[in-house]
């Protein structure tokens, strides 16, 4: 017999290790690659699939060869499937933030969604009203509804938990989820009361006339691509941009500083946080401040982009998002960027391709979010990125 | 000597059962006492009654003096009392390092927190080869040392220990002692919870005998180690 000696020693850290420790490298390379990985794998995947379809149905309807049109519509559906998935994104990022430290999902987020929405409008309405809309620096004008409407979220996020759940915590599961669908109502209506009382009028639409640049249904940026006008909104540029801001500094919050790290080890195991001196009550406010004010801010940038919200604007895209949320695995932040990314460029893709095929059109395309919702809830309940390594423990 | 920790009279209950009877016991500064009992004694509620947990019904946890029986738990472990949990519970998917510093939540300053760090690296060289590793993939043994370690980084006044040794090997069994020890020998102030009575009294100076929510002997390690009721009850010997 012979014998086989294994070295078990440690092993020195090589290069690459040691620059995946670095601040630049977990913070900005690895998250934007990150990014970059789901976008192209999503595009190229729907590509494909579009295309297929083109094989397959060359001429959907009389004098309509869809492979033209996918050609003439492709970047122009990948851009504002990227945005609309983006939106998906932060949105799906409360309801996923506030399963990890609580496990129960926050039904009422879709309304604090909806209300920086309507939040962005009144802050833009008070700043038109000044008359001091069309003069503002653009970048400053969006930056600053976007973070009022955030602020505003997350502090309503805040007290709803304070008033709402906090008492019932002990109480069994299906209590607090009966009152967030309560509150849900309740958020609805108040602000349509609201509205009604003060302007009148229940559909905000956002003050953008007077914004020749916010325009952007009539004043595209076109670039011509390969011989190809393509046609994108500014706002859905804006949503990309912000997003991706915003996305980039919660996921330095939540892996790169102390409170982050004190809301990861709740969302493990929150007995043993209180005993290690992590303060239980005030991280669970703090996460539900995260998740309201991403919920806020894409609100307001939702508002932007259609222009005109009302107070049951959140329902549809609330519930999208949770089915993204639920697609890349509920709890898990990365999920919840993924299953965004994902079901945004799936309905936009899908929206794109089925207008040309008779009798089915766009007004079916929720299906489709929804069939995803229930095939993965049989499937894969889990989601593409759920397993949680902390529950075999 | 000091007294650092000291129950009187502690009845808690979960519910309709009482788990604690009327438990009297301290611990004196430098000390490790070690609470022995079977299984469903009381040992862990004691513990988790001390951290705040549990509450007591009747009767109070008293820390340097300051009574603590209603403070909440985040607020106990600031004043210095670290509880190193039965299971060890270590957080699964933070990291080595990242466990450690949320041991050290309440410090807050951070060459405090690196010299603490590099301690534990010197009594845990196994936790300093593993330090980027997620806590979830550590064997049991390393999951206890991280406990332990990630407990002393808050600088306690006196360390909780519920269990150190189940589900270890024999030999890890010894380590886990001898380092129950050498924490002691550098100043901590040690309750060390144990079904391994044998060894535990060993190493304590101190000891209480738990029995169903009550105390029914105490007295010096050595000296209980001799008592005829620990070592039919307790020491496997009849
Ligand atoms: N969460 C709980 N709910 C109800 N009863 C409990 C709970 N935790 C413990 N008990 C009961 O309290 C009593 C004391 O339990 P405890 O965990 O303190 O015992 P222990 O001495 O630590 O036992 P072991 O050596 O098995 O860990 C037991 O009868 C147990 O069944
Ligand atoms: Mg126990």
């Amino acid at each position: 017999m012979s014998s086989v000696t294994i070295d078990a020693g440690p092993q020195a850290p090589s290069g690459l290790d040691s620059f995946k420790q670095t601040a630049l490298y977990r913070f900005l390379i690895f998250p934007l690659g990150q990014m970059l990985v789901f976008i192209l794998g999503a595009t190229v995947l729907l590509t494909v699939f579009v295309y297929g379809l083109a094989v397959l149905f060359p001429e959907p309807r009389p004098n309509i060869v869809l492979v033209e049109q996918l050609n003439r519509q492709l970047p122009g559906m990948i851009i504002s499937g990227i945005s609309i998935g983006f939106v998906y994104a932060m949105i799906a990022l409360g309801y996923t933030l506030v399963y990890g430290v609580l496990k129960f999902i926050n039904f009422a987020h879709s309304e604090i969604f909806m209300v920086g929405s309507v939040i962005g409008f009144s802050f833009m309405s008070f700043l038109n009203s000044l008359g001091m809309l069309a003069g503002f620096n653009p970048i400053l004008l969006v930056v600053s509804t976007v973070l009022v409407s955030a602020g505003f979220s997350g502090l309503l996020a805040v007290g709803i938990e304070r008033v709402a759940y906090k008492p019932l915590r002990r109480a069994p599961r299906l209590v607090p989820l009966i009152t967030a669908i309560g509150l849900s109502f309740i958020l609805q209506d108040t602000v349509r009361a609201i509205a009604s009382l003060t302007i009148n009028d229940f559909n905000l639409t956002y003050p953008t006339r007077d914004i020749a640049w916010l325009q952007s249904p009539l004043n595209p940026l076109v670039f011509n691509i390969g011989g190809i006008d393509v046609r994108v909104r500014i706002t859905a540029i804006i949503i990309m941009i912000a997003a991706v801001i915003m996305l980039l500094i919660l996921n330095y919050f939540v892996n790169g500083t102390k409170a982050g790290r004190g809301i990861r080890a709740i969302s493990m195991d929150q007995t043993t946080a209180g005993l290690m001196g992590i303060p239980v009550n005030t991280m669970i406010s703090l996460t539900f401040f995260i998740g309201g004010a991403l919920g806020g801010a894409a609100g307001a940038l939702y508002g932007l982009n259609v222009g005109t919200v009302t107070p049951y604007i959140g329902f549809i895209p609330g519930l999208k998002a949770f089915t993204a949320a639920v697609l890349g695995g509920i709890g898990n932040v990365t999920g919840a960027l993924l299953g965004g990314i994902l079901l945004g460029m799936i309905e936009t893709f899908l929206n794109g391709t089925l207008v040309y095929f008779p009798a089915i059109g766009i007004r079916y395309t929720d299906i489709f979010a929804f069939g995803i919702l229930i095939a993965v809830l049989i499937f894969r309940p889990s989601g593409l990125l759920g397993e949680r390594v902390d529950e075999k423990v | 000597m000091t007294v650092l920790l000291e129950l009187t009279q502690v009845e808690t209950f979960y519910g309709q059962i009482q788990a604690l009877k009327g438990i009297s016991l301290r611990v004196d500064q430098g000390e490790i006492v070690t609470l022995v009992g079977s299984n469903g004694a009381g040992k862990t509620t004691t513990l988790k009654t001390i951290s705040g947990v549990t509450r007591p019904k009747h009767g109070t946890v008293r820390l340097n003096g300051n009574d603590i029986s209603f403070v909440p738990p985040h607020k106990i472990s600031a004043m210095g009392i670290a509880h190193v949990p039965e299971g060890r519970r270590i957080f699964p998917l933070l990291t080595v390092r990242e466990n450690l510093e949320v041991g050290a939540w309440n410090v807050d300053r951070k060459n405090v927190i690196a010299q603490r760090m590099e301690q534990q690296f010197e009594t845990f060289p196994r936790l300093k080869e593993r330090i980027n590793q997620k806590g979830g993939t550590l064997s049991g043994g390393e999951q206890q040392m991280l406990a332990m370690a990630r407990a002393l980084m808050s600088g306690p006044s006196v360390l909780l220990l519920d269990e150190p040794s189940m589900g270890l090997a024999p030999v890890l069994v010894e380590g886990i002692f001898e380092i129950v020890k050498r924490i002691n020998e550098q100043g901590n102030t040690v309750l060390l919870v144990e079904q391994n009575a044998l060894m535990a009294l060993e190493i304590a100076h101190r000891g209480y005998v738990l029995q169903t929510g009550k105390i029914v002997l105490e007295g010096t390690g050595a000296d209980l180690m001799k008592n005829d009721t620990v070592r039919a009850a307790y020491l496997g010997e009849v």
